[in-house]
């Protein structure tokens, strides 16, 4: 089986409503390195990760990844888990379902995913009662079962308090080691840090910046991402 | 007064032959035409929820204001067309407990859809995402959402059986409230409250408010119960 990436964005745009909301994105994604997409409130973070994951096309310019079946080797996990009425188990193995996994296979897999995020005790509680931070580790359960290639989570633990978010934290660091290419957008610099390898940087839907962590944060290039990493008001 | 209502407990106590004809009869046409809507009806909801067409937004303003039809104007039209020079006339169905069936599901039918269309697309707001990540698509998203919220669509139903039991208007019009034929609960309350029989009135009166207390109840338990099953 080839691999689906890299995944490129040729002279990617999006605009909804009149208003330009992703302007000519250019940028190719490799194996390997987790990707970090940084970025204010409002910069467009969201839409290109939907962009690059396929719920979102483009309104003009090009999303190629380079394998065939791309669409069922990725995933994607959300700020706000949607979890399925019914147990946390029925909801792995509905996605293994999906993703045509035989019938006799999904339980075992959905344990183990399950327990892989350390939701195993709790495999047959309705999912929806979960809390937050269980939630959202149910979905990084569903993701983990289909082994995706690749893993996009935009901003998975904004609504999440601290220990919840070291959790997700550790989980995705479990991906990233097992092989899965991490692409992640936040605002939260430490979590960058914590997580990231590479650094994309958006303003105002332009891709302004992208540069390795270890450079980026102590000298960003540009005057935006600069401004961002200090902390600054953008209007000051 | 007194006597009146003790007669009406007695006749509701005693099993009443002609009382509990009048209940059967309600109940067979108000479940029939809560079948019949709902087939009808959650389709419809459903398609208007996820359906991007021209003229949406004016469908389900008129959807939800035909949830106030007024059961005489209802009863009216189904009677003008099934009346034997309307154009329905041949099939014989005016003053038969079929062309009550027929009034009372198009009553129903709005109130079926416009719920069901709110159900469904408050679900699809937040679950089509999620769906589509997951590589789900087309009628097997559709299935996924309806089990999802099927306790909500259940209220709907319940809601229309409601709506259905308790009208007067259109059942009286197009059934004609014929004795041991088209007589149901509400109807015959009406005729027996003028003619001044009012224990067998207040009997049905009582049986009807314990049948709408009961759905209703019913909806209420449904519900509570999916919430902690669920969530």
């Amino acid at each position: 089986m080839s691999a689906i990436l890299p995944l490129r964005l040729e002279d990617v745009s999006f605009a909804a409503g009149g208003r330009m909301i992703i302007e000519r994105a250019t940028l190719s994604l490799e194996p390997g390195p987790s990707t970090i997409i940084l970025g204010a409130n409002g910069a467009g973070k969201s839409v290109l990760m939907r962009l690059m994951h396929g719920l979102l096309a483009p309104s003009s310019g090009r999303v190629a990844w380079s394998g065939d079946g791309a669409r069922r080797r990725q995933a994607m996990v959300f700020q706000r888990p949607v979890m399925l009425r019914r147990s946390a188990l029925a909801n792995v193995t509905y996605a293994l379902a999906a993703a045509g996994v035989r019938a006799a296979e999904r339980e075992r897999l959905g344990h183990e995913a399950l327990d892989e995020v350390g939701l195993g005790h709790i495999a047959q509680r309705p999912a929806r009662v979960l809390s937050g931070g269980e939630q959202q580790r149910l979905a990084l359960a569903r993701a983990w079962a289909l082994h995706p290639e690749v893993l996009f989570l935009d901003e998975p633990t904004a609504s999440l308090d601290p220990g919840a978010t070291r959790e997700i934290e550790t989980i995705i660091k479990a991906f990233d080691a097992a092989g899965t290419k991490i692409v992640m957008s936040t605002h939260s610099l430490g979590q960058a840090r914590r997580l990231g390898d590479e650094v994309i940087y958006l303003h105002q839907g332009r891709v302004v910046e992208r540069a390795p962590i270890d450079r980026f944060f102590p000298h960003p290039a540009s005057p935006e991402a600069a401004a961002f990493v200090k902390g600054e008001l953008p209007w000051a | 007064m007194l006597d009146a209502l003790f007669s009406g407990l007695q006749l509701v106590a005693t099993l009443d032959l002609q009382l509990w004809q009048i209940v059967a009869l309600s109940l067979a046409v108000s479940l029939s035409a809560v079948a019949l809507a709902s087939m009808l009806g959650l389709p419809l909801g459903a398609a208007i929820a996820v359906g991007r067409f021209p003229g949406r937004q004016a469908v389900i303003v008129v959807l939800n204001a035909l949830m106030g039809l007024p059961p005489v104007v209802v009863g009216l039209v189904i009677y003008l067309l099934l009346s034997r020079a309307g154009p329905l006339g041949a099939f014989g169905l005016l003053f038969t407990p079929k062309a009550m069936v027929i009034a009372q599901t198009v009553l129903v039918l709005p109130i079926v859809a416009a719920l069901a269309r709110q159900s469904v697309e408050d679900a699809w707001r937040e679950y089509e995402e999620q769906l589509r990540s997951l590589g789900v698509e087309g009628a097997r998203a559709a299935l996924t959402v309806l089990w999802d919220i099927r306790f909500s669509l259940l209220t709907a139903v319940l809601a229309g059986l409601g709506r259905a039991s308790a009208e007067v208007g259109a059942v009286m019009i197009v059934g004609g409230n014929i004795d041991g034929v088209t007589r149901v609960m509400t109807t015959t309350i009406a005729l027996e409250t003028s003619k001044g029989d009012l224990p067998l009135a207040l009997g049905l009166g009582m049986v009807l408010i314990a049948i709408v207390l009961a759905l209703n109840a019913g909806a209420h338990l449904i519900k509570e119960a999916a919430q902690r099953r669920y969530g």
